[in-house]
């Protein structure tokens, strides 16, 4: 093992990657080192949102391009350069990359610990959709009962059914793909969020088990909820 | 003493309405009970014909809410149940011949000297129906255990419970075919009452006595007849236990039997 294996780490953040570089070494070695590992793992990289963290290192700005059009190269987006050392800062200026992984306003606004959640709107149904009964709401929609077949929901936010849902539902109807679609059975006639589509698969023997549907890489999925 | 309005509705049509008003009436009339049953089905009347009476009629509904005659000129005695009365429905008009207000009027005036006011309602969920449910005490659901009938069972009960008034509701799953429940190619009663969340009053099998019955406008005998009749104990508040609708039919019974058998040997 060479002293460079050590020089990098990969990270998975809630912004994408953070690419650790010490400050160590011969930037034209660590950057093509740096490279082949994210080659090693090309498939699970992909598409990621990228941020570089180099400590005090000076990176020059035709290095930090060089490096940006290898990363693009790979379908990866670099937005942030983080580093203590001006020249870094001024080269990641000039390819317009964030400097900082807190958003700018974050950082402007003084720190105040509050602990009180705003939460969102929506509205409560508490008793059984039935066939021919419609709901719709720009927020979020909780049913406490069963939505059955002929019922419909469109919702501008998320939809909880606590119950059986068997009807149709149409969550993020304002094209909104980060809503969900929660049920303690889920079985629906039709589901829709934002613009995708799907109807549930045809099996009769299933036992009743409460999932999630969401949107994943371009169409809806169910996943088993365990407590 | 005032009558107990209780309506008789489906949604879908030719699942049994008619049929199980007739025979709830005549099964409460043995029972010695006061009974005035309405078709409300008006330019489809049939329960006239079920009853047997359909050569008697000289005024209906139409009749009595346009002022052409007196409420009991209308009612037409069975020949049976000198207790059971029937008021048709008009043949030649349609729905919109009598209003809601009109029809909680009539049975605002038949209350006091009966025990039991039924209504037939008919299939669908405009008009009629609401002129059927508008005075109604009680609802008897009739569904059968097929997806379309319970499907649109259940669009009516959620049309009953957005109502302005809280009605209760109680289920009657008729033409129940156990050897095709048992293949599966039928609903069960379970799946039909998980479906619509309201508890059965009664299971009634399918029976070609009710065909025979209702071409002759006889009154049922048979199991039909007694799941009717046992209906009709409940109304009254009787506790009936639901009937065994295996009973002396194919394989399962035959188990139980053997299964019976040896614990007691």
């Amino acid at each position: 093992m060479s002293v460079l294996d050590n020089a990098i780490t990969i990270k998975g953040i809630k912004e994408g990657l953070l690419l650790t570089i010490r400050p160590e070494g011969d930037w034209a070695e660590v950057s093509t080192q740096l490279i082949a590992r994210l080659d090693q793992q090309a498939e699970f990289f992909k598409g990621a949102r990228v941020a570089l963290d180099v400590a005090d290192r000076p990176v020059r700005q035709h290095e930090l391009e060089s490096l940006f059009a290898q990363l693009t190269k790979r379908n990866l987006t670099l937005w942030a350069v983080v580093s203590q050392s001006d020249t870094t800062n001024s080269a990641a200026h000039h390819l317009k990359l964030e400097t900082s992984l807190v958003p700018q306003h974050e950082q402007m606004e003084a720190v105040e610990i509050d602990s009180q959640e705003s939460g969102t709107s929506g509205i409560l149904i508490d008793h059984t959709l039935r066939n021919g009964r419609t709901i719709r709401n720009a927020g979020n929609v909780t049913v406490i009962g069963d939505v059955n077949p002929g019922a419909e929901i469109v919702a501008g936010g998320n939809v909880i059914v606590w119950g059986k849902l068997r009807g149709r539902v149409h969550a993020g109807a304002d094209g909104n793909e980060a809503a969900v679609i929660c049920a303690l059975d889920l079985m629906p006639t039709q589901l829709r969020i934002a613009g995708y589509i799907s109807i549930s698969p045809d099996d009769k023997r299933r036992k009743p088990h409460p999932e999630m549907a969401s949107v994943r890489q371009g169409r809806i999925v169910a996943e088993v909820w365990n407590a | 003493m005032t009558a107990r309005v209780i309506t008789v509705t489906s949604g879908k049509g030719g699942v049994g309405k008619t049929t199980t008003t007739a025979n709830l009436a005549a099964a409460l009339a043995s029972l010695e009970q006061r009974v005035v049953a309405i078709d409300a089905d008006i330019g489809l009347r049939n329960l006239d014909l079920v009853m047997g009476v359909e050569n008697r009629i000289v005024y209906d509904l139409v009749d009595v809410v346009e002022k052409r005659c007196k409420l009991r000129q209308a009612m037409i005695k069975h020949k049976r149940y000198p207790e059971l009365y029937l008021i048709p429905a008009a043949q030649t008009r349609d729905k919109t011949a009598v209003s809601p207000a009109q029809m909680i009027e009539v049975v605002r005036e038949l209350k006091p000297d009966f025990d039991f006011i039924l209504i037939d309602s008919p299939a669908g969920i405009e008009r009629g129906f609401r002129n059927a449910v508008a005075g109604a005490d009680e609802v008897l659901i009739v569904t059968n255990p097929e997806v379309s009938a319970v499907r649109d069972a259940d669009r009516i009960v959620g049309l009953i419970e957005a109502g302005e008034r809280k009605i209760p509701m109680r289920l009657i799953v008729n033409r129940v075919k156990p050897d095709m429940v048992r293949k599966g190619e039928m609903l069960s009663i379970d799946d039909v009452v998980d479906i619509l969340s309201l508890s059965p009053i009664g299971v009634v099998p399918d029976d070609e006595a009710i065909l025979i019955g209702s071409n002759r406008g006889e009154l049922l005998n048979g199991r039909a007849g007694e799941a009717y009749r046992n209906i009709a104990r409940r109304l009254l508040g009787e506790q009936v236990p639901f009937m065994n609708l295996e009973a002396n039919s194919g394989f399962l019974s035959r188990i139980a039997r053997l299964f019976g058998g040896s614990g007691g040997s």
